[in-house]
């Protein structure tokens, strides 16, 4: 079995998020990247279907050289090879195109993609791809099994979960409860050696013109300063949020 | 030419979610100069729509369509598109919607953009702002296929109530075969949804453990709100993943956030900030998340919620 995981390389979840050249392009001065948490746990999903399925896995990113040593640690955490799309990931309808046509090069029987990224976090590529290669698709999935070609899987909706089940080939959109937060591979020395021998593809992207243009970033306003009450005033605090908030 | 709809039901209730977008997808039709379409599947009493000033209404009527199913619903919308001439389509961002957003946009090869916080800013070209690195900012985005898809972020617009008096039609459609069918679906008895609530009562590691949920759960009560928590509470199981919000977890647009004994990481306040009003009770006066609040009380949350609450429900 073939499973694809696409990977999105974010700035770490701590960094301060400034913009350039007259506030059309993030400043990634200083910034840490890592894999999109979500993709991590899918990633680690993917790792522990190679056990159990026999499975062979794949991680892919669109984008340029420095998304790299991302990819590596891919690897690292026990993907069996790696595939770069060369160009600069631009929008999500670009991305996922490319995508696509790696898939029609390559069958995957399962692709995992996170639910969103937590950079441009649209959640838009799973749902792109599934519809582009018309696969079953889930996203914000909590569970997934597979057993031959079939799988079960759920995910949350409003107030509640949903227990489905299909046939491969399947688009997910993974987030935490696929695996728990305590299931996350931390890669030691054996597997960061490992990963050298693995192959990192580049392969030449199509070209896709994107559909949707990031023209100005801004940042959301300076917070007026916080209004105290003290705790014996409770009274109060239901006045403000009632007559001054107008928010109960 | 139209503006489309997407209205969300449950057993022939649209969803307050659903009311926002129709509110929104008003202003934008005329904004554009265009009727105001919705669809709906399978429902019989549209009374309460006619406040929301959408000029038609296509309903399909199927049992083929009674389960949601993303791939299904977005193919019979994408025949509406084509035989409505629909040029924007305007979702909620509700779990269904922006599953069946993402798929559709595949499908019609168009473009989408989510998190959609104010109108166009101009319609010619198509320019809307969004939010982005998890609320810590905005983009100011341009989208240029012809169909255009969005999706608004809840509590954004608010309900904007326009009378009119709709034409409603059946559209009968050929429902796609699929292989994936939902098993079941396991509801969380009687709580709030996180993503349709208006406010939000919240608890981090302050709360020490989870038999302290209680008194959470009782403000809840008082305020209809949903019931929330940070990270690591979900992490040791002290709550649901489901309740889990934050840049990893859900991202809460509610109009008042209440944070009890949470600390305000970076992370946590990322997924909070597009909340209108927030709220924070801490002992500890540093607490960072003081920095991001409206209202602040400093001291022990074991005194302050189940006192807050009965002046509440005293109310
Ligand atoms: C990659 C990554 C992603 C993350 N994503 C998220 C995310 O999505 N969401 C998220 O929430 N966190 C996230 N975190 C974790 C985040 O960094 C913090 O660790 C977490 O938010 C802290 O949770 P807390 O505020 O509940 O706990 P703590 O930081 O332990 O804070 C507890 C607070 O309770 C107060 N307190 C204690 N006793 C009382 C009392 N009696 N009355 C009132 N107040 C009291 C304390 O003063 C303290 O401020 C992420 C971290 C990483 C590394
Ligand atoms: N440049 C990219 N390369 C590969 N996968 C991506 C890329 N951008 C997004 N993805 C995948 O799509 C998911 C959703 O991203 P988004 O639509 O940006 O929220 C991510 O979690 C990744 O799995």
């Amino acid at each position: 079995m073939n499973i694809l995981v696409c990977i999105s390389n974010v700035p770490d979840t701590t960094s301060k998020i400034n913009f350039i050249e007259n506030d059309s392009k993030f400043d990634s001065n200083g910034i840490q990247y890592i894999i999109n948490p979500n993709d991590e746990f899918g990633l680690t999903k993917a790792v522990k279907l190679k056990e159990s399925n026999d499975a062979k896995v794949t991680v892919l990113t669109v984008g340029e050289h420095n998304v790299e040593a991302t990819l590596k640690k891919c690897l690292a955490i026990g993907a069996d090879k790696a595939v770069r799309i060369d160009c600069p990931a631009i929008d999500a309808f670009s991305v996922a195109k490319e995508i696509e046509f790696h898939c029609k090069d390559t069958f995957y029987d399962i692709i995992i993609c996170g639910r969103e990224s937590i950079d441009y976090n649209g959640g838009l590529v799973p749902g792109l791809l599934a519809g582009f290669l018309d696969y079953n698709f889930v996203t914000n999935c909590v569970s997934l099994e597979v057993e031959g070609d079939k799988a079960t899987f759920s995910r949350e909706i409003s107030g509640g979960t949903e227990i489905s089940e299909s046939l491969l080939p399947i688009v997910i959109g993974s987030q935490k409860g696929l695996v728990e937060e305590s299931d996350l591979i931390i890669p030691n020395m054996r597997g960061i050696m490992m990963a050298r021998q693995k192959t990192l593809d580049v392969i030449k992207s199509r070209g896709i013109k994107p559909k949707a243009y990031d023209l100005k970033f801004n940042k959301p306003e300076v917070k007026s300063e916080v209004k105290l009450i003290k705790p014996n005033e409770l009274d109060k605090l239901i006045d403000l949020l009632e007559n001054e908030a107008k928010v109960i | 030419m139209a503006v489309l709809v997407y209205i969300e039901s449950e057993n022939n209730n649209f969803k307050k979610s659903s009311y926002e977008a129709l509110s929104y997808g008003k202003a934008l039709a005329e904004m554009m100069k265009k009727s105001l379409c919705g669809i709906v599947f399978n429902c019989s009493d549209f009374e309460s729509l006619k406040a929301f000033g959408v000029d038609k209404i296509l309903n399909i009527d199927n049992n083929e369509l009674k389960d949601f199913s993303s791939k299904k619903y977005a193919s019979a919308i994408s025949e509406v598109i084509k035989s409505e001439s629909i040029n924007v389509v305007v979702l909620s961002s509700s779990p269904d919607s922006k599953f069946l957003g993402a798929h559709l946009s595949g499908m019609t090869e168009s473009s989408f953009v989510s998190n959609v916080v104010e109108l166009p800013d101009t319609i010619d070209p198509f320019v809307v702002k969004r939010t982005c690195f998890t609320n810590k900012a905005f983009s100011t985005t341009e989208l240029i296929s012809d169909l255009k898809i969005l999706s608004i972020e809840s509590n954004c617009f608010g309900l904007v109530e326009k009378l009119s008096d709709p034409k409603i039609e059946n559209f009968e459609i050929k429902v796609i075969s699929s292989n994936q069918k939902i098993k079941s679906i396991e509801k969380e008895n009687g709580s709030v949804n996180i993503a349709d609530a208006e406010i939000v009562v919240s608890g981090g590691r302050g709360l020490k453990g989870p038999e302290n949920w209680g008194m959470i759960e009782k403000l809840a009560d008082a305020l209809g709100a949903a019931t929330a928590c940070s990270k690591p509470v979900s992490d040791m199981g002290w709550r649901p993943h489901s309740e889990h919000v934050g840049q990893t977890g859900k991202p809460v647009s509610s109009n008042l956030y209440i944070a009890i004994g949470i600390s305000g990481a970076i992370q946590h306040i990322a997924g909070i900030s597009s909340s209108k009003v927030k709220v924070v009770i801490n002992n500890d006066p540093d607490a960072p998340f003081f920095k991001a609040a409206d209202y602040g009380i400093i001291g022990d949350a074991f005194e302050i919620v189940p006192a807050l609450t009965e002046k509440l429900e005293a109310r």
